[in-house]
């Protein structure tokens, strides 16, 4: 990766709140990263850390109400994808983004043939005729690995297995070349054989097609073999950002130090128990004031409770956001 | 598909038989006496003859056997010679109605272009009000149009057709005069001007039916459009980058009538059964109209063919229904 290089995605302090009967949930809380040419951005965190909501929301796919994208700005091309017309989204969204979300299962329509789902985004972004787009479906359908391409395009979704549908959903995520692809847990759903496939072919396409990537997931496997980056969310914040070698061996924030003792070993005695991080992430019904990891962080003190750490710069291209220095054992002093 | 299409036909032949034995033994074994409207004077032997006159002195057997000879063999060759001019059925006896001293098919046809346009149209208005309506009111959901949609769907659900046809009798026909409240089977559709009349006398049926067809299925259009819409299909569709129409008429329609077709099958043997209540509001003599009269007439013959055609269609549409599932819905394959 050159460093310093022109983000091709950047994403400054978006906010995202639900609308709910029980109030605002503020689901992304000033979020910012940014997404270098060709470079493979891990996002992990815990179920509702706003992993998801975070990529949904730079796109405005997250169906309003209840969503509501409050504040932020996401730049891309020259565009701000927040402020522009649907129409300048539309030609984005499946042209110059691709997306591949976590169910295959369901992602795919049932009653539409898998090349015309595959089609369909050719002939919108790229204005083929359906003769061009047909040869272009085929290639595509070989380039993610499906057998008898020409054959299975007249299949239907659920002719498919869970990974070769999958693999469809790349395919069509790679349909018009986009710049950046962004793909929601791709591989959740899946079993670990055709996990290890998926990632093996993301990793070869990106070779091939030198995309950028956000790989959202909450396996950090996953992240240690293919990402470039790591970011780590909690509570709808960034709370931890770093190259995928800095995160694993020098982690600063107590919530990814946790998070990777949770993390069982394969090697070696069987642990009796399975660690956990206590407590449950927390539902934000204001803008949090606080750390919102405070009542499940071992670190926590005074400080955590008065004020929301920003994000410090810890070197090396690492940043953390919080008071509590790993390397003193106390505050930190910025 | 044309394997299982074949199958099923055959399997609804012992279907129709039995719903056919069942008709006709409710019908015999149930009490009513076709000669009960005649006058008391005539003596109870010359009464036992024209019963014996009417086929009802043979056994119950012989009587079923012989219905069944003529719904399926004679009135079959006798539309065959009627339609390429040839003599086949010639001394054939058909069925019957006691009321009417006539052939039931004959009266039938009588009375199928009014129930045909009224009723039918009235289904095909309502089908075609309703889908739109469903799906603008499952896309914006609880939205103004939708909570009028829901109101109205409501009222034309639950207050009963024979309240609304009587209600717009009242304002239409009586105060205002704007359409008339008989219909006129009589009237030609000639020219322009007899045009507009029919048209008129059709007005105030067709919407009362409409209605409520159109309240029935814009809510199983909306419900199903709702079901769709939340399907992560939807979402894929919008990040491949395709426009709001595209990705309501195409992908979330395309799923969404799938089970809605269904049930506009199924009401369709609903036309043929007639309207029997608004039929007899706005006295449009149609088959609905003549079921009833039948069935005041003690008219056996009558009655018992309906029903059976009725059965026929139900059974039909049922076949019909299932092939419409397979064809837009390509999980389901029969073979």
């Amino acid at each position: 990766m050159p460093d310093g290089a022109q983000p091709v995605l950047d994403v400054r302090d978006l906010k995202t709140v639900f609308r709910t009967r029980g109030g605002e949930v503020h689901a992304v809380n000033s979020v910012s990263f940014d997404l270098k040419p060709g470079e493979l951005l891990g996002v992990v965190g815990e179920s509702g850390s706003g992993k998801s909501v975070t990529m949904m929301s730079l796109i405005r796919l997250l169906p309003s109400p209840p969503a509501d994208v409050r504040q932020g700005q996401v730049m891309f091309d020259g565009t701000d994808l927040l402020h522009c017309s649907e129409q300048v989204l539309r030609d984005i969204r499946g042209g110059k983004i691709g997306f591949i979300f976590q169910d295959p299962m369901t992602s795919l329509n049932p009653v539409f043939t898998v090349g015309f789902q595959i089609m369909e985004p050719l002939r919108r972004h790229l204005g083929m005729s359906k003769e061009k787009a047909r040869v272009r479906a085929v290639e595509l359908l070989d380039l993610v690995g499906i057998p008898d391409a020409k054959r299975r395009l007249k299949d239907y979704p659920h002719q498919f297995s869970g990974g070769m549908r999958q693999r469809v959903m790349i395919a069509i995520a790679l349909a018009c070349d986009p710049k950046v692809l962004i793909a929601d847990e791709p591989t959740t759903a899946l079993d670990v054989t055709i996990q290890a496939q998926i990632l093996e072919l993301v990793k070869d396409l990106r070779q091939k097609l030198g995309m950028a990537i956000v790989w959202i997931t909450h396996d950090l496997g996953v992240v240690a073999g293919i990402a470039d980056r790591v970011m780590v969310m909690y509570g709808g914040q960034v709370v931890e950002q770093a190259p995928v070698k800095e995160l694993f061996r020098n982690p600063q924030h107590p919530y990814t130090r946790a998070l990777l003792k949770t993390v069982p070993g394969v090697i070696g005695e069987r642990p009796e128990k399975l660690n956990v991080i206590e407590g449950q992430p927390p539902i934000l019904y204001a803008q949090p004031e606080d750390c919102s990891f405070r009542d499940r962080c071992p670190q926590a003190m005074a400080r955590c409770a008065t004020a929301n750490p920003r994000r410090y710069d810890v070197g090396n291209g690492h940043d953390v956001a919080c008071f509590w220095d790993p390397a003193t054992g106390g505050e930190r002093n910025a | 598909m044309l394997n299982y299409t074949i199958r099923r036909l055959i399997i609804s032949i012992p279907v129709l038989l039995l719903i056919s034995l069942i008709i006709f033994l409710l019908l015999n074994l149930a009490p009513g006496d076709p000669l009960a409207n005649q006058p008391l004077t005539i003596p109870p032997e010359v009464r036992q003859k024209m019963k014996e006159a009417l086929g009802l002195g043979a056994p119950l057997y012989v009587r079923y056997l012989l219905w069944l000879k003529q719904f399926f063999w004679v009135e079959p060759l006798h539309a065959f010679d009627w339609c390429f001019g040839t003599h086949f059925s010639v001394g054939m006896q058909r069925i019957l109605s006691w009321q009417f001293r006539s052939p039931v098919f004959d009266v039938i046809v009588q009375r199928m272009p009014q129930t045909l346009t009224v009723v039918g149209m009235s289904y095909v208005i309502g089908v075609l009000i309703a889908v739109p309506i469903g799906i603008v009111s499952a896309y914006r959901q609880y939205s103004w149009f939708d909570q009028i949609g829901t109101f109205i769907s409501m009222i034309g659900y639950s207050v009963p057709t024979f309240f609304t046809g009587v209600l717009l009798i009242v304002v239409f026909s009586v105060d205002l005069g704007w359409f008339p409240s008989i219909y006129n089977t009589n009237l030609k559709v000639v020219d322009w001007q007899t045009f507009l009349l029919q048209v008129r006398q059709m007005a105030m049926p067709v919407f009362v039916l409409a209605l409520y067809n159109a309240a029935q299925i814009s809510r199983f259009m909306r419900s199903s459009m709702l079901d769709n819409l939340q399907q992560d299909y939807v979402r894929t569709a919008r990040a491949k980058g395709m426009g709001e129409r595209t990705v309501l008429l195409t992908h979330v329609l395309r799923n969404s009538l799938i089970p809605v077709v269904t049930v506009i099958a199924l009401g369709v043997p609903t036309i043929f059964g007639g309207a029997i209540i608004t039929e007899q509001v706005f006295k449009v003599n149609g088959l609905g109209q003549l079921l009833i009269t039948a069935i005041y007439a003690s008219d056996v013959p009558m009655v018992q063919t309906l029903t059976f055609i009725f059965a026929v269609l139900i059974v039909v549409f049922n076949l019909v229904a299932d092939i419409l599932y397979g064809v837009l819905d390509p999980r389901i394959r029969y073979d």
